[in-house]
């Protein structure tokens, strides 16, 4: 295995292009690595991302827009208390990935390009309406994070391809997003399902939102149907039932050791209900 | 195949060691360096029995390369007494029995003390969660969590 530290992404870009063989991308490690441990995964070219600059860092543009690096680790996510205001969906989301061993590690792009569909912090990504900066031999393109995973462990890059910035619009005012999971412990488990909810109000009026699922299909799920279940209400009971209509109906998952697909879809539905609630509190000013 | 320079220091010493690039730190803190206090327990990130601080940060030593460490400071278990002195989590572990087989114990040494420096005055549930990524299969936890709450106790007078 030859090991590269690239200084840019244009060299990773062109080194993986013109590799031969199994090639992969190395920022957090910890899904590569225990790819590598398992024998799942033995690259002939691994490369590198930390030395290039920009990877470590978080900025937040005059926009109000965020940059995240491709190495930024979930604890510093969390030790943000700029990005926590903004977007405390998406770093509740990346939060609960793995250990706190981990989160001094795994990051959103990682957990991203893992294409999981029970990654917990993609959901929060795609209800945010995040996207990513792609690098590739050919120059670089934006692709909302929703289009990233295309099935289980697969993506839409391109060989030679490589994300080299996430990317979360401005919050603007009298908004809040939220993100839940269901798993039978409180830590170190996987989703049985996921629900994001990011949503704008007018007054007591939802006037925008996104829904995003996860662990209920091949990929991570926006719903667009969920979210116009309860745009233009003020979240009321009716409202709800709705919304968890919506999300059970785009529901399409597999029965496994975690749970029937049954269960899924009936979960999936109450996480909507109480993940916009979440967000809709967060909107009114709540803190939690 | 080629090995890879790798420069680092160490509790406070610098080292340097060749890696095969497929090392993981783990690998060459017991192999190359000599410091077999971390231990390997399921080598994949679940049960932190490797637990270091690398650039201050707590990770398993077995999900990053030792190629990585290029640079960087770790603090493993040997660095934690001062002399003959042990910290007060290793006193404590001791005084409530907070081991049995003892082969977790000095990734939760570490782990623990990276949330003590942290958090001086954690809840009991702060405990339970930060060290959540810490398997022991024979005490059950709790005689590990009271020695923590007893240390962070004590070293909040001291301080």
């Amino acid at each position: 295995m030859n090991y590269h530290l690239a200084t840019s992404f244009e060299e990773a870009a062109r080194i993986a292009a013109n590799a031969g063989g199994t090639t992969r991308f190395l920022a957090g490690g910890t899904d590569v690595l225990v790819q590598m441990r398992a024998g799942m995964v033995l690259p002939d070219d691994l490369i590198d991302l930390k030395a290039i600059p920009g990877t470590d860092a978080m900025t937040q543009l005059a926009d109000g827009s965020w940059q995240i690096g491709v190495a930024v680790p979930g604890a510093r996510l969390g030790a943000n208390a700029d990005l926590c205001r903004d977007w405390p969906g998406v770093v509740e989301g990346m939060e609960l990935v793995g250990s706190t061993q981990v989160q001094g590690r795994a990051t959103l792009t990682g957990n991203l390009c893992n294409g999981s569909p029970a990654a917990d912090s993609v959901p929060g990504l795609v209800a945010a309406g995040a996207t990513v900066v792609i690098t590739g031999p050919e120059g670089s393109r934006e692709l909302p994070v929703e289009e990233v995973p295309t099935g289980p462990g697969k993506t839409a890059l391109n060989k030679g391809e490589l994300i080299s910035e996430i990317r979360l619009p401005a919050r603007g005012d009298n908004a809040g997003d939220a993100y839940l999971r269901f798993t039978p412990r409180t830590e170190m488990d996987i989703a049985v399902v996921g629900c994001a909810v990011s949503l704008r109000l007018d007054g007591d009026k939802i006037v925008e939102a996104r829904v995003s699922l996860g662990a209920v299909a091949p990929t991570v799920l926006l719903v667009a149907e969920a979210a116009d279940a309860i745009i233009g209400t003020t979240l009321d009971d009716a409202a709800l039932d709705a919304l968890a209509a919506a999300a059970s109906k785009a529901a399409k998952p597999i029965s496994d050791k975690r749970g029937s697909a049954e269960y899924r879809i009936e979960i999936a539905g109450v996480l909507a209900k109480r993940a916009a609630k979440i967000a809709y509190g967060r909107a009114k000013g709540d803190n939690k | 195949m080629s090995k890879h320079h790798v420069t680092t220091t160490v509790n406070g010493d610098a080292v340097e060691f060749l890696a095969d690039p497929r090392e993981t730190l783990l690998d060459c803190l017991r192999d190359h360096v000599g410091l077999t206090g971390t231990k390997e327990g399921c080598g994949t990130g679940d049960c932190g029995a490797c637990s270091v601080e690398l650039d201050g940060t707590l990770v398993c030593s077995c999900l990053v390369l030792g190629v990585e460490a290029n640079g960087k400071t770790v603090n493993t278990i040997e660095g934690m007494a001062s002399g003959d002195a042990l910290h007060p989590l290793q006193r404590k572990f001791i005084e409530h029995a907070a081991l049995q087989c003892g082969f977790c114990t000095p990734g939760i040494l570490v782990a623990a003390k990276a949330l003590l420096d942290k958090n001086p005055d954690p809840t009991e549930e702060e405990v339970r969660y930060w060290l959540a990524g810490n398997l022991c299969r024979c005490t059950g936890y709790d005689k590990i969590i009271r020695a923590v709450m007893d240390a962070a106790a004590e070293l909040r007078e001291a301080a």
